[in-house]
C-alpha cells in the first residue's frame, strides 16, 4: 500500500478555516504526484464544516476530538499529530503556516524525527522528488529546497496555493477518534479578540496608511475605504512608531507579510522593509503625492496625488460602482 | 536560575540582497550584519526577568555561527548578559542542526528558562524556538508579546491572526520574542566598556547533516512598473474601472 500524507487542518472555533482547504488541495496533488495516499487530520471539538474538506478532493478524514482540544494546545495538539503521524508511519505531514502552523510545525518534526520545510509557496513533484520554493530574506530573495531526511513536515503560506474543488467529490468517511486525556501542559485559556474587524494577515484585500495620512484622525479614511472595499486596515512602521495605529497592524519585514489579491498603500513611500512586506501582493495601488517614491516601483496602478484627497473620491466612487 | 538567549546575526533588513557565486547563499560583500532584531527583544526580557527577579541569575547568550558572530554577542553582553557562548561552525544554516547544538548546550548549562527571537530575518524559518524546547522536553510559547512568570508559573500573550492568545504553560520553557513584548535598551557606554571585560567562551561544533538542501537562490521576477494613472481624484474612475475589469477585484 502506497505510504500516507496527512493534511493537518485548522479549525478556529469550531470552523475549518479558508487556509485548511488550500492545504488540503496541496496535499491532493502532491499524493497524486508522488503516489500517496492522502488523509485529512482534524484537532478539536465539534466542527461544522468538516464534511466541506470532500468538496477540495479529500475524503479520508481522521478527528481527534476532546472539549479541551477546541482551543490550541501546542503540547496536546502536537502529541496527537505527531502520535498518529508515527501510528501510520506517514511520509509527509501538511499545513498551512499560519500561527498555528508555525508552532505547530516544528514540534511534529522533531516528534518524528522530519525535516521541516516552512512558508512553501509552491510544491513541485513532477519530477518525483518534491522540491520547494519558499522566500527568504522577507521576500528578497527565493530558494528552492528539497528534503534529506525520509519523513517531511511542510507548511504552504496562506493566500498563495488556491483551494479547488473537485468536479464530482466522493462523499466523505470520518473517523472520530475521542482523545482521552490530552497533554495540556501548554494551553490557550482566553482568546482576546483585537478590536478591529478583520486582521491583515487574514484579509484578501488591506488598505494601508502611512506618514503621508498626515494625522490618526485621518485614518478614518482608510477604515471606510477599507470597510467599502471588504478589506482589513494596514500601517507602515513610521505610524506604528508615532504611535497612531497598533503593532498588529504593521506591514512589512518586522510587521506582518501579506499576500492579499489587492493592497492599496496611501501616503506610504515604500522603504525595503515595507516592500518586503507586501510585494507579492497580486494587485498593488499607491497613492502617494511624490511621483518618485519607490512604491510606484511595485504598484500596478498608481495616483500621483494628494491622498486626503484621493481616498474620498475612492470611496465615493466604489460605493457607486458596487451599487449598480 | 540560569536564563540562556539564543541570538544569531544577520544580514542588516535595509539590505539589498545578491545571489552569491554558488548560486545558493547570498553575496555577504559589502552586507553589513546585526544582531537579529528580534533576538533583541529577547536578550531585554531576560535582563528584565534578571532584575525581576534580583539574584544572581546568570544570563547565558549563544550564538551559532563563524567568529563574525561575536559582534552579535558582544552587543547583547553590552545591553548587560552576562556571559557569551560562541558555537562555532562555518556550516550555519539548517536550522535542525542548529537546534541540537543549541540545546545540547542549554542543557548543559542547565538553563530553566530559555528565550529566542520568534524569526531570524535572513531565512525567516521561524522554528528553531520550538525546535530547541522539543529536543529538550521543554514547553515552548511562540511570537510572544507579553510575559509574566511567577515561580513556576508561565503566562504569555502570543500574537495570532485576529487577537492574542493568553497561554499559561510552565518551567522550564523557551519564549519565543515578538515585537512589542519590550523597548530593547540602548547600550550604555558603561555597558559597551565592560562587554569587553567579559568572556566569550568559544566552542567548536560539527553540525549533523543538513536536513533541508538549498538547490539554488534566485531573486523574484521584478514587478513590470505600472502606470500612474493621474494627479488628483480625476484618476479615480479609470482606477476603479481597472480594478473591476482587469484586477478583477471589485
Ligand atoms: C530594522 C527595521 C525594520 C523595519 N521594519 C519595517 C516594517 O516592518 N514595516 C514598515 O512599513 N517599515 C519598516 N521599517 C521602516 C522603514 O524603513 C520606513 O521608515 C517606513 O516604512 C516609512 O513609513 P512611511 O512610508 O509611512 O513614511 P515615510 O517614509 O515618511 O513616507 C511618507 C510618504 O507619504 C508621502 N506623502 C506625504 N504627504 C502625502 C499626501 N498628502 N498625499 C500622498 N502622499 C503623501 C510622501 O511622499 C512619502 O513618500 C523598518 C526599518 C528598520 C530599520
Ligand atoms: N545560528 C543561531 N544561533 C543562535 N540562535 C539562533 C540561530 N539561528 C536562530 N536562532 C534563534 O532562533 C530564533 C528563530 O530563528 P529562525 O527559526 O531561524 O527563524 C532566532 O531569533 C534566534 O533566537
Amino acid at each position: 500500500m502506497a505510504n500516507k500524507i496527512l493534511a493537518v487542518l485548522e479549525q478556529r472555533e469550531g470552523i475549518l478555516k479558508k487556509s485548511a482547504f488550500e492545504v488540503v488541495s496541496a496535499v491532493r496533488n502532491l499524493a497524486e504526484q508522488l503516489n500517496l495516499e492522502p488523509e485529512a487530520v482534524v484537532v478539536g471539538d465539534n466542527v461544522s464544516n468538516i464534511e466541506e474538506i470532500a468538496v477540495y478532493g479529500l475524503n479520508k478524514i481522521v478527528q481527534f476530538k476532546n472539549t479541551d482540544l477546541a482551543d490550541y494546545s501546542s503540547s496536546g495538539y502536537k502529541e496527537v499529530v505527531a502520535g498518529y503521524a508515527k501510528e501510520t508511519d506517514a511520509d509527509y505531514i501538511i499545513l498551512s503556516n499560519t500561527a498555528l502552523g508555525k508552532d505547530l510545525a516544528p514540534r511534529i518534526a522533531v516528534g518524528i524525527d522530519a525535516g521541516c520545510m516552512i512558508d512553501c509557496i509552491n510544491l513541485d513533484a513532477t519530477s518525483g522528488e518534491l522540491i520547494a520554493t519558499r522566500p527568504i530574506y522577507a521576500g528578497k530573495a527565493l530558494i528552492d529546497i528539497k528534503c534529506n531526511t525520509a519523513k517531511k513536515v511542510i507548511t504552504i503560506r496562506p493566500n498563495v496555493i488556491k483551494a479547488q474543488p473537485v468536479e464530482n467529490p466522493n462523499s466523505p468517511t470520518i473517523t472520530v477518534k475521542e482523545v482521552t486525556s490530552p497533554n495540556l501542559k501548554t494551553r490557550v485559556v482566553e482568546f482576546k479578540k483585537s478590536e478591529g474587524k478583520l486582521d491583515v494577515a487574514e484579509a484578501d484585500i488591506i488598505v494601508s496608511g502611512g506618514r503621508g495620512m498626515k494625522a490618526p484622525e485621518n485614518f478614518h479614511l482608510i477604515e471606510e475605504l477599507a470597510e467599502s472595499l471588504g478589506g482589513a486596515v494596514g500601517a507602515s512602521r513610521a505610524v506604528v512608531d508615532a504611535g497612531w495605529r497598533s503593532h498588529r497592524e504593521q506591514v512589512g519585514q518586522t510587521g506582518k507579510t501579506v499576500s492579499p489579491t489587492l493592497y492599496i498603500a496611501c501616503g506610504i513611500s515604500g522603504a525595503v522593509q515595507h516592500l518586503a512586506g507586501m510585494s507579492s501582493s497580486k494587485y498593488i495601488v499607491a497613492i502617494n503625492k511624490d511621483k518618485d517614491a519607490p512604491i510606484f516601483t511595485v504598484a500596478d496602478y498608481g495616483i500621483a496625488g494628494d491622498t486626503l484627497e484621493v481616498i474620498p473620491a475612492l470611496i465615493d466612487e466604489i460605493n457607486k460602482v458596487k451599487s449598480n | 536560575m540560569k536564563i540562556a538567549v539564543c541570538v544569531s546575526h544577520v544580514p542588516d533588513t535595509a539590505t539589498k540582497v545578491k545571489v552569491g557565486e554558488n548560486g545558493k547563499t547570498i553575496d555577504p560583500n559589502g552586507v553589513t550584519y546585526i544582531i537579529n532584531p528580534y533576538d533583541e527583544f529577547a536578550v531585554e526580557e531576560a535582563l528584565k526577568m534578571k532584575e525581576k527577579l534580583g539574584d544572581n541569575s546568570e544570563i547565558i547568550v549563544i550564538s551559532v555561527g563563524s567568529d563574525k558572530a561575536k559582534e552579535t554577542i558582544r552587543k547583547a553582553l553590552a545591553m548587560g548578559a552576562d556571559t557569551g557562548i560562541l558555537l562555532k561552525t562555518e556550516n550555519d544554516n539548517d536550522s535542525i542542526g542548529i537546534a541540537k547544538v543549541l540545546s545540547n548546550e542549554i542543557k548543559s548549562q542547565g538553563c530553566e528558562l530559555v528565550f529566542c527571537g520568534k524569526q531570524s530575518v535572513d531565512y525567516d524559518n521561524t522554528i528553531t524556538g520550538q525546535l530547541i524546547a522539543e529536543m529538550l522536553g521543554y514547553s515552548c510559547i511562540t511570537v510572544v508579546v507579553k510575559l509574566d512568570i511567577d515561580g513556576n508559573k508561565v503566562k504569555a500573550e502570543r500574537e495570532i491572526e485576529g487577537g492574542r492568545e493568553v497561554v499559561e504553560s510552565e518551567l522550564p520553557t523557551v519564549i519565543t520574542a515578538q515585537k512589542g513584548l519590550n523597548e530593547p535598551r540602548y547600550a550604555s557606554l558603561k555597558g559597551i566598556m565592560a562587554a569587553k571585560k567579559k568572556t566569550i567562551e568559544e566552542k567548536p561544533v560539527e553540525l549533523s547533516d543538513k536536513t533541508i538542501e538549498v538547490l539554488n537562490m534566485y531573486l523574484p521576477e521584478p514587478k513590470k512598473p505600472g502606470r500612474i494613472l493621474g494627479t488628483d481624484s480625476s484618476a479615480v474612475p479609470e482606477l476603479v474601472k481597472l480594478l473591476r475589469e482587469e484586477a478583477k477585484v471589485i
